[in-house]
């Protein structure tokens, strides 16, 4: 009997720009069902960047994006509206509408693509508000919560339709750390009751070691490693090393280039990354 | 998603199969609603459910709240090990009295 998981997210040599600039350069990767993979680089390393083409939201200039077995850049308006349906997305500033209740927030995606009782709705908003630790805010507006509070409902939310991806952005940043912790619980939890696979993009060392089964490193646009968080631990790599201690890194300086870009004339290259 | 209904020892027994999800839990909520309109015990019997999701979840908390204020009763039986998990995440385990066994859920009625 085969008992290797699913692949549910495939990405092969994914290259993309914005504008002129490449972002990503050459990205392959894949997560299996159930897994929680997380994404980490230093800031500009493309790392957000991947997320949001992993959620579908733009279109790459070349390489290919499958998430269950659909190939994004052929997929149907319907295939991915069908798609998106069994996608969940935590955004790093939370994203609620602030002219909706909570809990309107949270029945969104419900009102958008299922035909439920309102009660089932509800039930099922008070339920995922359960889960987040937020019992019974349903009726306050977003800007009545506090930033661990907003993160927890966006949560509640992402997660309303059962989604078999999960994709959250920096869940931790700007928390403390006893909330920080909390989400990475949660993390956990969502994917050890639902069975969900989960990719999430952040720079805290703490949660990373914490919620990872493995890690994708970006550097520049480019992967620099894939592992679990042990295979992680023990690389010697040096970049890996000054990213795991935060050690700051020395920019070469190409004066030519630099001028250059100080002078505001044409670069030749458009291959680095923001 | 499928289901049979039939009548034993004074008590109703719901038997769900296939997926309870967003298509199909209006038919399961519509089905346990009425079930419950009939004031006798409802057990649900979730052994041959594949998957249930927070929707169908949610018709059977509706379902049980609906039972007990008209001084009735509905037990699950045979809850697989996803859908315990499913009810643990918001501490449903607490809320509903489980069953192994359509038996022992008519011994504890």
């Amino acid at each position: 009997m085969n008992t290797e998981p699913n692949t549910v997210i495939e990405v092969e040599d994914l290259v993309t720009h914005y504008g002129t600039r490449k972002i990503l350069d050459g990205v392959s990767m894949n997560v299996a069902e159930g897994e929680i993979m997380v994404i980490m680089g230093g800031s500009g390393s493309g790392k957000s960047t991947l997320l949001r083409f992993l959620m579908a939201l733009e279109k790459q200039t070349s390489g290919t994006i499958r998430l269950l077995g659909q190939d994004i850049g052929s997929a149907t308006q319907q295939q991915m509206f069908d798609l998106r349906k069994k996608i969940g997305v935590a955004f790093q500033g939370g994203a609620l509408f602030s002219s909706m209740t909570v809990g309107e927030n949270i029945m969104l995606p419900l009102f958008e693509h299922a035909k439920l009782d309102m009660m089932t709705m509800e039930i099922m908003a008070r339920m995922k508000l359960e889960v987040v630790d937020l019992a019974g805010f349903e009726d306050l507006m977003p800007a009545e919560l506090s930033g661990g509070m907003i993160k927890r409902a966006a949560f509640a939310r992402a997660v309303i339709m059962d989604p078999k991806l999960l994709f959250c952005d920096e869940p931790s940043a700007g928390l403390d750390p006893v909330v920080a912790s909390a989400l990475d619980d949660l993390i956990l939890k969502l994917r050890d009751a639902l069975q969900m696979t989960v990719v999430v993009v952040t720079h805290e060392l703490e949660s990373v070691f914490k919620i990872a089964d493995r890690v994708t490193v970006l550097d520049r646009g480019r992967i620099l490693f894939i592992g679990t968080v042990d295979e992680l631990r023990n690389n010697k790599s040096e970049r890996i090393q000054n990213l795991l201690n935060r050690r700051p890194e020395d920019e070469i300086i190409d004066p030519d280039e630099y001028l250059r870009r100080l002078t505001g004339e044409e670069e030749t290259g458009g291959d680095a990354t923001l | 998603m499928e289901h049979e209904i039939t009548e034993q020892d004074g008590a109703l027994i719901v038997g769900f199969s296939g997926d309870v999800d967003l298509q199909s839990s209006p038919d399961a909520r519509k089905i346990l609603l009425e079930c419950v309109a009939r004031k006798m015990p409802v057990l649900v019997d979730l052994s041959k459910v594949n998957y249930i999701d927070s929707s169908g979840i949610a018709s059977l908390v509706e379902s049980l709240q609906t039972a007990r204020k008209a001084g009735g009763s509905l037990l699950l039986v045979s809850v697989s090990e996803a859908a315990l998990r499913v009810l643990e995440l918001a501490r449903l385990d607490k809320v509903f009295t489980i069953c192994g066994t359509i038996d022992e859920g008519l011994a504890s009625l």
